[in-house]
């Protein structure tokens, strides 16, 4: 079995679970195990569950910051361009680059910039909008977004073994384990 | 000249009239010399100099004329009665030209008729009264300085020796001639030199307000009154009932029932006659100073006093040789063949008799404001046939079998004399709008002759004056200037006078009675400073035009002191039943500072029934009370208060300053002692500030507002009106406090409610250099312009009003509702230059910068700068007594900055460093005791 | 960080009343509140409040078609008193937006975990608010069509903006605020509509929220995007809340008006938002909780801890109260003076004592436990706290209005029937809205109830 293929016809294995404790444990075993292509679907954000998972640290932060930065310099660019530059005009004595007036503006602009990156980035990066999606086949996984919790380990895992892992998933004491099919011409 | 002769020279005239047809006038009309002459650019308004009379008296105007629309009235220089100002009234006459109101159609008992219909009647009938030479055909007219009506009147009369002609004027002259007949023997009318006089009393004579030749007269009054100047200022005592802009200007002012007047005459000339002292000290006080300037003061009686009175001023002019130096007498320049009072009660007396076959109602409206007693209308219903000659169709004209639109004095020609007897012939402006006629051409019936237009005649008339040679050019220059030159009646030498006899009867009137409740009360008529004797009713502009001493529009009201108010148990707006000698009239309670204790006043001119929808139905009728036996005053009124109420829209609802120094007064002494008392700390130094200063390199355009010539008069914002093309609002929104004026005139009372010093305050926009509206406008429809004009930018305004509420002088007017309505005609009359404002937006004064373009304009054309005094804007323009300075303020020699350098110059509001460009000079009475507050 | 120190300090405050009431399961939370968006047949009350709020909304409608089409001068409003009812409600309305993203966005950077069970509501109101708040001074403008004009865009008469007026601030601040709300609001609600789509037996229930839910799969990495994200939109909406009603306060203390020109404007209005926004928090929350039987998500705790801020808030705003009346008297300019008498003593008096009373007066009965205790007494209280926070502004804009510099303009100002109607329409509208809401979507979080309540409660099922 070479690594990086993918088993045709089949996303991964998928182990249910009833708590958020126990596919946190059910997680940090796997990767202790070595599996590393490990997806884990929960109806809430559990604490330490990308830890486990050691995903990188989000970089919405960063994007907003630029966003906030690139709201900002337009903020104090279009009222200095516009008062000083193209329209400059005598409005109540006050001189035309009355920067000290332009402030509350740039900060709206900035604050725009910022939550529009943050919103963007959060879909962006999650793969959002994404309608159509192979674990949505795996049996009983519309309870993923009430009270279950599924720990998938992906069929292009380095490890992955059919028999193997399911053996190693069943180990983990879940409620059940389910294959993930893909169907043909679809995406992985 | 006799009637043969007339004849002739009528003919003559009809030959030399020039064919052609309506829109423009006929005849050529010449163009005013100091406006551009006929050579100037198409599109550039024209003025032509023309004359507006009311009660028989001229007032030159020029009358601006945009591609042939008249579209405003400025005053004449070159006229005696005008020296370049007008009255409210002479703006509101265009508005009256256009009124889509006016009758359009001859009327055959409310049936539309026409011309030639009528003329067949009147042929007939005169045919048929021929043999009789007329008798039971009689004409009535209002009062007259025409010399061409008279001369059409003789020639009719000529041929109809048995008819009768009737003059009448509800606001008529009478006790003055017959005050002059009393004193001198004959009817003669005065002049008043008060720009001579130190000590002026007024026996309730409202010189600024009412009189005859009053705009002349507060332009001379004011030039004794100005404190920079070296000359001493002249002190006015005034003693009237109900306070009057006369009485608002006086440094001293006695409040009493006109009905005393009288007798305090009396016993003022009883003391200037042979010393002693008087009962009251304010009499005592003014009869020392009148003596103490002899020679150089003046009493003069108003028109409504009795006869006895006006007798009485003349005799105490001629004891303080005041005649001849202060007063002259002409011979009156209206024609008076008999008083209007009696030409009016004789024709009656006729119609009720049945006397009358024929009346030709020539002008006027006798059904509404004949006296009461005199049952106009019972009479009228006796006359077979009756013809109204008008611009409406008004209540006379719905009482008479025959109606006939009347041209407008801008449509027609004529001649006038002036106060001071000074001639004008008056040309028009357009030719009728709405197929009107001239007196005169219905007059060419009577006198056979048919087809002559008032041209031809007013022609004729001239012809015969000037003579055939240079006459082209005199008649050219005549026009041109709008004055015949030299034709001021000659004043009467005093010799030739005589001693003013002492009136053989003292003033028929009893003592101040105690008032008590139930105890009878004094009614005073007095015209509406607007609508006059009610003429002017359909013009809105005048209706909306706050009545100075009252803030009252769109309504009339018995005004009382109150004192009285108080004791009659009467609360303002609640409505009271007037009753005197039988008759009774409802009118709203208004409580006015000031009014005389025992008195109350009730306007004329209100309660039209026909006067369109804008002029019918508001306000009380004061001639359902007034007799021919006492036009002006009488007593025995009975007050009855009913529980019903009348809300009146009166634009200011308070009167004190509250400590605020808004209008900075003084006396002259404490001005001479410490001339910069007006100076506040921001006046002096402008307050720190953040932001570097604009600069105005070219103009810097400023204005400067005199509080102590400011009479209070509300010319400025109906000149401003007119010229801005301003709507009027209607009195529902100006109860709601959404009047529309630019500039408006603020007034402040101090001391006691009983006597009250009131001060008048012009508000335009200040045009602050730290315009507070403009950094609150988010789209930057309020921006300053590179010469520091404050502009509204109308087509940029999105109406957040944010400007209006931060402008601390509330100048800002919103159009709240679609108040210009667009009526055909009343397009036409509007100012092209001015942009006629949507709903929605924000508008203001601007310095009328539109009038400085054109200035510009002009002087870019003869390649030179714009020189001082070149730009007036319409406020300044109108101004009888020049309180209103504008123009430059980097023209270190122009007037505003002359003005400006007066150390009575202050800044409203100043403190807040709004910088505003139009400022005040603080207001300085001459009074003897101590300013109040 | 793990779960256990949470579930300590929630249970260590000895005497509260729990977050959570009874034993839930993340199934039993989840049947609950998606079956009320979900399978719930509507009760009667619902349907009556329906009714007669849509009847309000056609009022509204109408008012406005009437406004357009007469103009500004149906309402009372007059050359010196420009503003009136329409900035009166648009103060209130933004105020009460402001406070509930204070509840949703500044309670989650305080970990403050009860504030999960209402901070759906918060953020629902917030957006209807704001709509109000933004359709109003458009609507309140001479030429409403025109308001577009306060954007700075490239157009044909190559004008901008003019950027010194805080109208344009406040054009921008409410924009941005609008816009913030709104993806705050949605990306919260994207897991629970995930769960609607996967509970949902309609097909058109099926479709819309499955449409809305973008094909949420409650991956952990869509956790750790999400989290980040809303904490960054919290965080961001915290100043912004600040800042939008600091420009709304300047929009009066920008003026140079006595009574208005304050530098005490900004903390004063903030103060004052928190304030109403908390009571109309609890006006809301109150019936629905009553309507959809919530009480065991929405305690005696969430209350109470709402009604203990909303008295702090009346402290704040008592002192801002004196601090007014003082400054004003201090400054010895003898307009702030006149003005701040005719506030206590003049014509509109009685607004000044009424305010004194909803917002000073009456909320200190909250010390008492028994009235926290009691929704009734809450309501009663929150409602009033409405009216006196409304009257507020009115008497802040029109006591300055109608009694400037000059007393020769001034002039009254006095409500016409389409300045009531306006009023009444807009209210009908906003609860409109809001039951709409209520009907559709989960009116709480159910993903934060289940960490809620594993964190509160330790069951982990």
């Amino acid at each position: 079995m070479s690594d990086g293929g993918r088993q045709p016809g089949c996303y991964g294995l998928m182990a249910e679970f009833g708590g958020s404790q126990e596919i946190l444990e059910a997680v940090r075993a796997s990767r202790g195990a070595g599996y590393r292509r490990i997806e884990a679907y929960t109806p809430f954000p559990v604490d330490g569950l990308a830890e486990a998972l050691e995903l990188r640290k989000s970089p919405i932060p960063l994007l907003t910051l630029i966003g906030g930065i690139l709201g900002v310099a337009v903020g104090w660019f279009i009222q200095w361009y516009s008062a000083v530059i193209d329209y400059p005009i005598n409005s109540g004595g006050r001189p035309l680059n009355s920067w000290p007036a332009f402030v509350p503006t740039i900060i709206e602009l900035g604050i725009l910039g910022a939550c529009l990156c943050a919103f963007g980035g959060a879909l962006l990066l999650s793969g959002l909008p994404r309608l159509r999606h192979p674990v949505f086949d795996t049996p009983g996984f519309e309870r993923v977004s009430c009270d279950r919790f599924f720990l998938c380990i992906r069929s292009d895992d380095p490890l992955f073994d059919r028999e193997r892992t399911h053996a190693w998933l069943a180990a983990l004491s879940p409620l059940r384990v389910a294959s993930t099919p893909i169907h043909p011409g679809e995406p992985a | 000249m006799d009637r043969r002769e007339f004849m002739k020279l009528m003919s003559a005239a009809l030959a030399l009239a020039a064919g052609g047809c309506a829109h423009p006038p006929l005849e050529p009309i010449v163009p005013y010399v100091d406006g551009r002459d006929e050579g100037a650019t198409q599109g550039d308004p024209l003025y032509f100099a023309t004359a507006l009379t009311q009660g028989g008296y001229a007032q030159g105007v020029l009358a601006r004329s945009d591609r042939g629309r008249p579209t405003k009235i400025e005053g004449n220089p070159q006229h005696p009665a005008s020296l370049g100002a007008s009255s409210p009234i002479e703006q509101g006459r265009i508005l009256e030209l256009w009124d889509p109101k006016r009758s359009h159609a001859v009327l055959h008992d409310g049936e539309i008729a026409s011309w030639d219909e009528l003329m067949t009647l009147l042929s007939l009938r005169l045919e048929r009264l021929r043999p009789s030479g007329g008798a039971g055909l009689r004409l009535l007219t209002l009062s007259s300085s025409s010399l061409t009506e008279g001369s059409v009147m003789d020639a009719a009369l000529a041929r109809y020796p048995q008819a009768r002609r009737h003059r009448y004027e509800p606001i008529n002259q009478d006790n003055v001639h017959e005050g002059a007949r009393l004193a001198f023997g004959r009817w003669l009318e005065p002049v008043y030199h008060f720009d001579r006089a130190l000590t002026i009393l007024s026996l309730e004579a409202d010189f600024l307000g009412c009189m005859p030749g009053r705009v002349r007269y507060a332009r001379d009054y004011i030039q004794l009154r100005r404190p920079d100047a070296k000359s001493p200022m002249s002190r006015l005592y005034v003693v009237e009932c109900m306070p009057s802009l006369t009485g608002a200007a006086a440094d001293s002012r006695l409040a009493s029932p006109s009905s005393r007047i009288g007798d305090l005459a009396a016993e003022l000339a009883e003391r200037l006659a042979s010393g002693g002292k008087t009962s009251s000290a304010w009499l005592e006080t003014a009869a020392t100073d009148l003596q103490s300037h002899r020679g150089r003061s003046l009493v003069l009686a108003g028109e409504g006093q009795p006869p006895e009175v006006h007798a009485l001023a003349h005799r105490m002019n001629d004891m303080l040789g005041n005649i001849g130096r202060t007063v002259d007498f002409i011979q009156p320049p209206i024609e008076v063949r008999e008083l209007a009072g009696d030409s009016l009660a004789a024709l009656v007396a006729d119609m009720h008799a049945g006397r009358v076959d024929t009346l030709l109602i020539l002008g006027g409206n006798p059904v509404y404001d004949a006296p009461a007693d005199l049952e106009f209308d019972r009479a009228l219903e006796r006359v077979p046939a009756s013809i109204h000659f008008g611009l409406l169709v008004d209540e006379t004209a719905g009482r008479c079998a025959w109606h006939v639109p009347a041209a407008h004095e801008l449509e027609t020609w004529g001649d006038a004399k002036a106060f001071d007897g000074t001639l004008t012939i008056r040309q028009p402006l357009i030719a009728p709008l709405y197929g009107g006629k001239s007196a005169l051409e219905l007059l060419g019936l009577l006198t056979g002759q048919l087809g002559f237009t008032s041209h031809d005649l007013v022609h004729a008339t001239w012809l015969a004056r000037f003579g055939q040679e240079r006459f082209d050019e005199r008649w050219r220059e005549a026009l041109r200037g709008g004055v015949v030159p030299h034709t001021a009646t000659p004043f009467e030498a005093a010799e030739h006078l005589g001693k003013a006899g002492a009136p053989a009867a003292q003033p028929p009137t009893p003592g101040a009675p105690p008032i008590a409740a139930g105890e009878t009360l004094e009614i005073v008529f007095r015209p509406d400073p607007y609508l006059w004797d009610g003429r002017y009713a359909q013009v809105a502009w005048l209706q909306e035009l706050p009545r100075p001493l009252t803030d009252l529009t769109w309504d009339n009201a018995a005004l009382m002191s109150p004192t009285l108010a108080a004791r009659l148990g009467v609360r303002n707006e609640q409505i009271v039943e007037l009753e005197l000698g039988g008759r009774t009239v409802e009118a709203p309670v208004w409580i006015v500072a000031g009014h005389a204790d025992g008195a109350v006043t009730l306007p004329l001119g209100w309660g039209r029934t026909a006067a369109g929808e804008v002029g019918s139905a508001h306000g009380a009728n004061a001639y359902a009370l007034r007799t021919s036996k006492a036009p002006w005053f009488a007593r025995g009124l009975r007050v009855t208060p009913t529980a019903r109420e009348r809300t009146l829209a009166s634009v200011h609802d308070h009167h004190r300053m509250l400590g605020r120094d808004i209008v900075r007064s003084a006396t002259v002494a404490a001005y001479r002692a410490k001339p910069d008392f007006a100076r506040k700390e921001a006046d002096l130094a402008p307050p720190p500030t953040l932001y570097p200063d604009y600069s105005y390199p070219g103009h810097a355009w400023g204005m400067s507002i005199d509080l102590t010539s400011c009479i209070g008069c509300s010319a400025c914002t109906i000149a401003c009106q007119a010229e801005n093309n301003i709507p009027t609002v209607g009195k529902e929104q100006v109860l709601m406090g959404r009047e529309m004026h630019w500039i408006r005139v603020d007034r402040y009372d101090e001391g006691p409610v009983t006597a009250p010093r009131s001060a008048f305050q012009p508000v335009p926009c200040m045009q602050c250099e730290h315009a507070p509206c403009e950094t609150v406008c988010p789209v930057e429809a309020s921006v300053h312009d590179t010469e520091g004009i404050n502009v509204q930018v109308y087509n940029r305004c999105v109406g957040t009003r944010f400007c209006a509420n931060n402008c601390p002088y509330k100048v800002r007017r919103f159009n709240f509702l679609r108040y210009a309505e667009d009526t055909p005609s009343l397009d036409a009359m509007r100012n092209p230059d001015v942009t006629v404002r949507m709903r929605g937006v924000m508008e203001k004064c601007n310095y009328c910068l539109q009038r400085i373009v054109r200035a510009r304009i002009v002087a870019d054309r003869e390649n030179r700068d714009l020189h001082d005094g070149e730009v007036l804007t319409a406020c300044q323009a109108v101004c009888p007594t020049r309180a209103i300075v504008f123009g430059d303020l980097n023209d270190p020699h122009s007037q505003v900055r002359i003005a400006k350098s007066s150390p009575r110059n202050y800044a409203l509001l100043g403190d807040l460093d709004t910088r505003p460009r139009t400022t005040y000079l603080a207001r300085i009475v001459n009074t003897t005791e101590e300013e109040p507050g | 960080m793990s779960g256990a120190p949470e579930v300590l300090r929630e249970y260590g405050q000895p005497g509260a009343a729990p977050v959570i009431q009874g034993r839930h399961t993340y199934g039993s939370i989840t049947d609950k509140i998606a079956d009320l968006a979900l399978e719930r047949r509507s009760g009667r009350s619902f349907w009556l409040a329906l009714g007669v709020t849509s009847v309000l909304a056609v009022v509204f409608a109408v008012s406005l078609i009437y406004l357009l089409v007469v103009g500004t001068g149906i309402w009372g409003l007059n050359n010196t008193v420009d503003w009136g009812f329409m900035i009166t409600s648009y103060v209130w309305w933004i105020a009460i937006g402001n406070s509930g993203t204070f509840i949703s966005a500044f309670l989650v950077l305080l970990r403050q975990r009860w504030r999960s069970s209402i901070n759906r509501f918060a953020e629902a109101m917030t957006i209807f608010a704001v709509a109000m708040a933004g359709l109003l001074p458009i609507m309140h403008l001479g030429r409403p069509w025109f308001a577009y004009w306060l954007a700075p865009y490239p157009g044909k008469m190559n004008l901008w903006p003019q950027w010194r007026s805080p109208l344009e601030w406040d054009f921008f601040a409410n924009t941005v605020y609008l816009i913030l709300s709104i993806l705050f609001w949605y990306l919260g609600l994207l897991p629970d509509l995930a769960t609607l789509r996967d509970r949902a037996r309609h097909r058109w229930q099926q479709l819309t929220y499955g449409l809305l839910a973008l094909g949420w799969r409650g991956d952990a990495r869509h956790w750790h995007h999400y989290e980040s994200a809303y904490r960054l939109l919290a965080g961001l909406g915290a100043p912004l809340v600040i800042s939008v009603h600091s420009v709304v306060s300047i929009d009066f203390a920008f003026s140079n008006l006595p009574g208005w020109h304050s530098t005490i404007f900004p903390p004063y209005f903030i103060g004052g938002a928190l304030y109403s926004g908390l009571a109309m928090a609890l006006t809301i929350t109150i019936p629905i909780r009553a309507i959809f039987k919530l009480q065991d998500f929405i305690t005696p705790r969430h209350l109470a801890n709402l009604a203990k801020l909303m008295l702090a808030c009346s402290f704040v705003l008592t002192y801002t109260y004196m601090t007014e009346m003082f400054t004003a008297f201090y400054s010895a300019d003898k307009f702030e003076i006149a003005t701040a008498l005719d506030r206590l003593t003049g014509p509109y008096a009685w607004t000044y004592w009424l305010t004194i009373f909803c917002n000073v007066v009456l909320p200190q009965s909250i010390w008492f436990r028994r009235v926290r205790a009691s929704p009734v007494a809450l309501l009663i209280i929150t409602v009033i706290i409405n009216v006196g926070m409304w009257t507020e502004r009115f008497m802040l804009i029109v006591t300055t209005l109608h009694r400037t510099f000059l007393p020769s303009s001034w002039h009254s100002f006095v409500p016409t029937f389409w300045d009531w109607s306006t009023l009444i329409g807009s209210l009908g509208s906003f609860v409109l809205l809001f039951l709409l809401f209520a009907r559709f979507f989960p009116v709480i979080s159910m993903a934060e109830m289940r960490r809620l309540n594993v964190r509160v409660s330790g069951v982990d099922r």
